[in-house]
């Protein structure tokens, strides 16, 4: 074996002998390569065809169904849930990732903090989707003393609205009038009136009732206290008129009944108008001192009443768009969860970084004569961007674009984690179908590799596109 | 012309101004958005250091009001745990032992077959380098199915199954890492003169001993951006480990986080402080290797 002369003329050798100095030649190389050739074979091509063959197959891959698989993927109403999803993600986060990319890039440039600031943008894509998406979904809850957003909802609407004590859900026709039990009348404005007109000396008691426990508990309600004459002044008492020892008993006060504290009160003339306005005591009991001669109506303010704040449920599966009277697959492809809007906001932040990063450096590439000629030539900032450098920086924004649209077909991880249990389903995508088809409850591989292959399908052109591009810029 | 001049000396002024002006603009911009990128990031790290008994009694930003409620409590429990199965740290160190193979495992043959490709002189070698270019198409999720019943099968015939242990998730990673891995790193050595290995070869030494003496050391800015790459990716998945670490009681830190929020707000306190210290990690690398990430993701916008 070793006899063989490698160094030979190539014409001369018998043609084993040439096969074996060229084995010879190249082992080594060819061993360098064999791990990465096996494995991707083993682990990468084979499962490629494997997937294939199965969605032509039945769930258990034994039977074979034809195109049956592919029939029932564009019939089953969660599965085109998944395809309208991943159509969103599509249509609006590619988009307006490049776009913030673009704008923080090119305002980079003109700042000094500009390494920290990139830093800062940069770092999510460091962070775990997984941990990313749970910061979010604590960002967007509902609860205003967890989630930042709806706490900041809170603020700008109790500017314009501060919530009652007793706050009323007109949602579900709820009231000030309903509440009205004793000598109480719903007056204009989701006010409540005394009935009957009370004089200086005199004394008033009003009686509501359907106030919770738990809002008296709050209150620190206490027992009502009988209101006692006054010279000059008008005393008196609103209570929660209903005693669950006495409930017939809707006139007196009873022991286990309790006043109603803090409810802004008004005292009203004959004329209509506002002369004094005080608040109930824990006890519900008050009092209008020096009040002049005539005939008072006691006036419990519609503002006692006002809404709960109500925050914006941005993890649930309401949709933006309206879908009420359509059937449940028209639903399936025309309704848009909100919970799409929060999860693109918060992919955008992950992804924003990697976006200026590629945007950046196309921008350090571009030819600065270009740019400085359109400066001088009197064009304003703007003008510069839209008509100079934005064509300039085309195809780098082309690959950002088309990078953040195969990203997002395999959009996973965040809707696992940032969506609560009752809208995964409405907010599923297709990489999520392929998970909970194929693989919750034993190995389903019909459905589930029907819809990687059409996943598959989809990012093939987007993605040769991108390879192209790239080989084109290095060569 | 003796009218032109000064107005155009005025536009120039205004040109400045505004210049000025909005280079102002520009920074208070710029600072409002550096502000709500780290919100998020402030928000998780004030959650993890404040009481769980605090957690939807007051929202976490109250913080810069009353700082008294900071406290390392929960940190402290997580450490007091220690490394039992199902806590933090041991979660943690499942991380490591997925990623730090997968990680060299991806670098040293992706090295080794790009450096076959580059510096082979067999034929065929570009069309071989378009194949495993081709197969960064292939999204992971298509190869899930078969891969389970692959290693399923492996254990049928030689008793090994990787199914539901850290080789079968590292198998599987290190498979998808490559096409990206060799796609790099044969850029990268085709920039390495060919004189360089003669000279090695004059001097009688074998291929290997060329590989790491001379073409690893100078492809170093090349391995570190794809490690760093590779050890993030990995780090952060979440669905290879779903799918292929089964119900193995050692999880790495994205599972336990995705375990835990099932039951988010019973037990909030430990799902901020393991995402916490699941970001430390990649945080560091990054940090440390900040230039070689960026170059990484240049080169593999195409992932």
């Amino acid at each position: 074996m070793t006899s063989v002369v490698v160094e030979g003329p190539r014409v001369a050798a018998p043609r084993a002998s040439h096969r074996r100095g060229w084995w010879r030649r190249n082992w080594v190389s060819l061993a360098f390569l064999a791990p990465g050739v096996i494995w991707l074979l083993a682990i990468v091509v084979y499962p490629t065809i494997a997937t294939i063959r199965f969605s032509l197959y039945d769930e258990t891959a034994t039977k074979f169904v034809g195109l049956h698989n592919y029939a029932s993927v564009f019939s089953t109403d969660a599965i085109l849930t998944a395809f309208k999803n991943n159509i969103i993600w599509v249509l609006v986060f590619p988009f307006f990732v490049t776009f913030i990319g673009l704008m923080v890039a090119v305002l980079t440039e003109r700042i000094r903090w500009a390494t920290a600031f990139k830093a800062v943008i940069v770092m999510p894509i460091v962070f775990s989707t997984t941990a990313s998406a749970l910061v979010w979904r604590t960002i967007f809850d509902l609860d205003p003393h967890i989630g930042v957003v709806n706490a900041i909802e809170q603020t700008v609407s109790d500017w314009f609205s501060t919530p009652g004590a007793y706050p009323l859900n007109s949602a579900i026709g709820q009231t000030a009038a309903s509440l009205a039990s004793f000598n109480a009348t719903g007056g204009p404005g989701g006010t409540l009136l005394s009935k009957s007109a009370v004089h200086p000396g005199g004394t008033v008691m009003m009686g509501l009732t359907r106030v919770s426990a738990v809002t008296l508990q709050t209150l620190g309600a206490q027992t009502p206290l009988a209101p006692q004459k006054m010279a000059g002044g008008i005393a008196g008492l609103v209570w929660n008129d209903f005693s669950p020892l006495q409930t017939s008993n809707t006139t007196t006060i009873v022991s286990d009944e309790h006043g109603l504290p803090n409810l802004r009160l008004s005292l009203v003339s004959s004329t209509g108008s506002s002369v004094a306005s005080t608040v109930t005591n824990s006890s519900g009991d008050f009092s209008f001192s020096h009040i002049a001669p005539g005939s008072y109506h006691v006036e419990i303010l519609g503002s006692n009443f006002q809404n709960a704040f109500v925050g914006t449920f941005w993890l649930g599966a309401q949709s933006i768009t309206p879908t009420s009277g359509l059937n449940q697959t028209a639903q399936s492809l025309l309704s848009v969860p909100l919970i799409d809007l929060a999860m693109i906001i918060s992919y955008i932040w992950i992804w924003a970084g990697f976006a200026m990063v590629l945007i950046g450096a196309g921008l350090a590439a571009l030819n600065r004569e270009v740019l400085e000629a359109a400066e001088i030539d009197g064009a304003t900032e703007w003008q510069t961007l839209r008509r100079v450098t934005i064509p300039m920086l085309a195809p780098v924004l082309t690959v950002v674009f088309v990078t953040m649209v195969i990203n997002v077909l395999k959009v996973f991880d965040i809707i696992l984690n940032m969506a609560p249990g009752s809208s995964q389903g409405p907010a599923t995508t297709l990489a999520l179908s392929i998970y909970n088809d194929g693989f919750t409850g034993g190995i389903h591989s019909g459905v589930a590799s029907t819809i990687a292959v059409i996943l598959f399908i989809l990012v093939i052109p987007a993605m040769l596109w991108n390879l192209k591009k790239i080989k084109g810029g290095n060569s | 012309m003796t009218i032109a001049a000064p107005v155009k000396e005025r536009r120039v002024v205004g040109l400045a101004k505004r210049l000025r002006l909005s280079k102002a603009v520009v920074n208070v911009i710029l600072a409002l958005v550096a502000i709500f990128w780290l919100v998020p990031t402030i928000s998780l790290l004030v959650i993890s250091l404040r009481p769980e008994s605090l957690f939807g009694v007051s929202g976490w930003w109250t913080v810069f009001t009353t700082p008294s409620q900071l406290t390392f409590g929960n940190y402290a429990t997580i450490f007091s745990q220690g490394f039992a199965t199902g806590g933090v740290l041991d979660s943690l160190l499942t991380s490591l032992e997925i990623t730090i193979p997968a990680t060299l495992l991806v670098t040293l043959i992706s090295s080794l077959a790009a450096y076959s490709l580059v510096f082979g002189s067999w034929r065929g070698r570009d069309m071989i380098f378009l194949g495993i270019v081709g197969l960064m198409v292939v999204p992971l999720q298509v190869a899930l199915i078969p891969v389970v019943q692959l290693y399923r099968e492996m254990g049928d015939l030689f008793g090994l199954n990787p199914y539901g242990t850290i080789p079968g998730v590292i198998i599987f990673h290190v498979a998808f890492g490559l096409p990206f891995g060799i796609f790099l790193m044969r850029n990268f050595l085709t920039g390495i003169p060919k004189d360089l290995l003669e000279a090695g070869r004059i001097e009688g030494a074998g291929e290997w001993k060329i590989f790491y003496r001379i073409v690893l050391p100078l492809a170093l800015p090349a391995i570190a951006s794809l490690a760093i790459f590779q050890f993030i990716w990995v780090w952060n998945d979440l669905l290879v480990a779903l799918v292929f670490l089964g119900g193995n009681v050692h999880s790495p830190l994205t599972i336990f986080l995705y375990d835990q929020t099932r039951s988010l707000a019973a037990n909030y306190w430990i799902v901020s402080t393991g995402a916490v210290v699941s970001i430390f990690v990649p945080l560091i690398v990054f940090f440390s290797f900040q230039r070689y990430f960026v170059r990484g993701v240049l080169a593999g916008a195409v992932k």
